[in-house]
């Protein structure tokens, strides 16, 4: 970073993962790092945030709202949409224009897709995606990135396992597309009925990413930096078909006497039954930290957005 | 080599020759969305070279701008439009695919916040693509062309 320069996230909406180049990841990957070790700077004084969750989900609100505080800012918001004028009938239209006009920046999650797109192109401030309905789910993939940094050393060239449900998961999709702009190898592990779809198979295909489908867990772990399980869900399927499909994509201990050393495990939890609980106590075990990394990727993310110069990256 | 005309001519207006026959109907819901009071006539299943049927769209005193034309391009990517002034082809231009559709198609995800807000809809297209996709602006979905024109 050159002195004074203006950071490329200063006021931007933060909507699609797809909206962030590969300097954006990386600038907000390093700052994560730096407040991680060394607390955040009061990058949020006499900011007003607006954390408005048309929807509830308790770990994406908290870890904001926990950022927020830690940075300095105030809040002001809802934890779900069941007490707003929404459910008057007011358009999102109508509220988001009435908190842009008192918030200086507004997070948000929404059961529709589109809504943060939408929110951006009303508020005169900037939007914070925190989820909209199936579709994105940036800062999710921002601690994710970090996550695997901060574990591995590096994004670049890495070989990662995505486990699990990847038809359905925003999370692996928006994860698969961040990290091709580091040159990844990408293993999937998926039922039939569960494959990634075609328009990302397509986007990987277009980039140039090198992905293959595998049909065990065992087959993989031996190859693998990092190892991303997602939660099946048991009422996609029968009984008897579950038994047979959870055999194949559950995690264990055992499973791993193969791995890497610093092989890591990922999940973006809530976990049900896909990593036994004898993992947590492996050296692969990583996704507790990956949850607590959520706090500081969004006070990285938070900063970058409310701030044009960061002292922290000036002097890195 | 003059072959009976199977709808009258028309002074000054627009023909849209070529279309596939069965999308005729769709077309002219869409003109009729545009302008209501359009003067339109409209040819079904008319010979076209050997075997072939295609439709025909006559509209009277409405010059076509090839931006009209573009949101007829989903259902008849090979149409032709004839711009008619004084009996006369005065120019003639092939149906083209344009960047974008604004305010033209409902999203067909039912989820999508277009369906609850006061906004036009809007789809990129990506050409590169067989079939032909539309991506949504807002949700961010891509879907085949046949789901824009199915039902018309």
């Amino acid at each position: 970073m050159g002195l004074c320069m203006t950071n490329p996230l200063y006021r931007k909406d933060i909507v699609s993962i797809s909206d962030l180049s590969k300097t954006d990841l990386e600038l907000i990957v390093k700052l994560a790092s730096i407040f991680k070790k060394q607390g955040p700077g009061p990058y949020l004084q006499q900011k007003v945030i607006a954390s408005c969750f048309f929807e509830a989900s308790t770990r994406t609100r908290l870890s904001f709202e926990t950022a927020v505080q830690r940075l300095g800012g105030s809040l002001i918001g809802f934890s779900d949409g069941a007490n707003t004028s929404t459910k008057k009938g007011e358009t999102l239209t109508d509220s988001i224009h009435m908190i842009s006009s008192y918030a200086d920046a507004i997070i948000m999650r929404h059961p529709r897709e589109g809504a943060a797109r939408l929110a951006a192109e009303v508020a005169d401030v900037p939007v914070i995606n925190g989820g909209d309905g199936a579709n994105q789910h940036p800062s999710q993939t921002l601690l994710d990135l970090f996550t695997i940094f901060e574990c591995q050393g590096t994004l670049d060239n890495l070989s990662i396992a995505f486990v699990g449900d990847l038809k359905y998961g925003r999370t692996v999709h928006s994860l698969a597309q961040a990290m091709c702009h580091f040159n990844p190898t990408f293993y999937f592990v998926a039922p039939d009925v569960l494959k990634m779809p075609g328009y990302i198979e397509d986007g990987l295909v277009a980039q140039g990413v090198t992905f293959e489908y595998v049909s065990s867990l065992e087959e993989v772990v031996e190859k693998v930096d990092v190892l991303y399980m997602t939660r099946v869900q048991k009422e996609r399927f029968d009984p008897t078909e579950y038994m047979h499909i959870a055999s194949r994509y559950v995690l264990t201990a055992d499973m791993l006497s193969s791995a890497k050393p610093d092989m890591k495990v990922l999940h973006p939890l809530p976990r049900v039954d896909e990593i036994h609980p004898d993992v947590d106590r492996t050296r692969h075990a990583y996704y507790f930290t990956q949850a607590e990394n959520g706090v500081y990727a969004r006070e990285a993310l938070m900063s970058l957005v409310m701030n044009e110069v960061i002292e922290e990256l000036e002097y890195a | 080599m003059r072959e009976t005309m199977a709808v009258e001519a028309i002074e000054n207006g627009t023909v849209i020759d070529h279309i596939p026959a069965g999308q005729g109907l769709n077309i002219l819901s869409r003109i009729q969305v545009r302008n209501s009071q359009a003067r339109v006539t409209v040819g079904l299943n008319l010979r076209s070279g050997g075997n072939g049927t295609k439709d025909i769209i006559k509209v009277e005193g409405w010059l076509f701008s090839e931006f009209d034309a573009a949101e007829m391009a989903l259902y008849a990517p090979n149409a032709t439009v004839n711009i008619i002034e004084d009996y006369q082809v005065r120019k003639k231009f092939p149906i083209g695919l344009p960047a974008e559709f604004t305010g033209i198609f409902d999203c067909p995800n039912s989820n999508c916040i277009s369906h609850t807000e006061p906004v036009a809809t809007r789809f990129y297209v990506r050409e590169q693509v067989r079939p032909i996709q539309l991506t949504c602006h807002f949700c961010e979905r891509s879907f085949t062309d046949s789901l824009f024109t199915r039902n018309g």
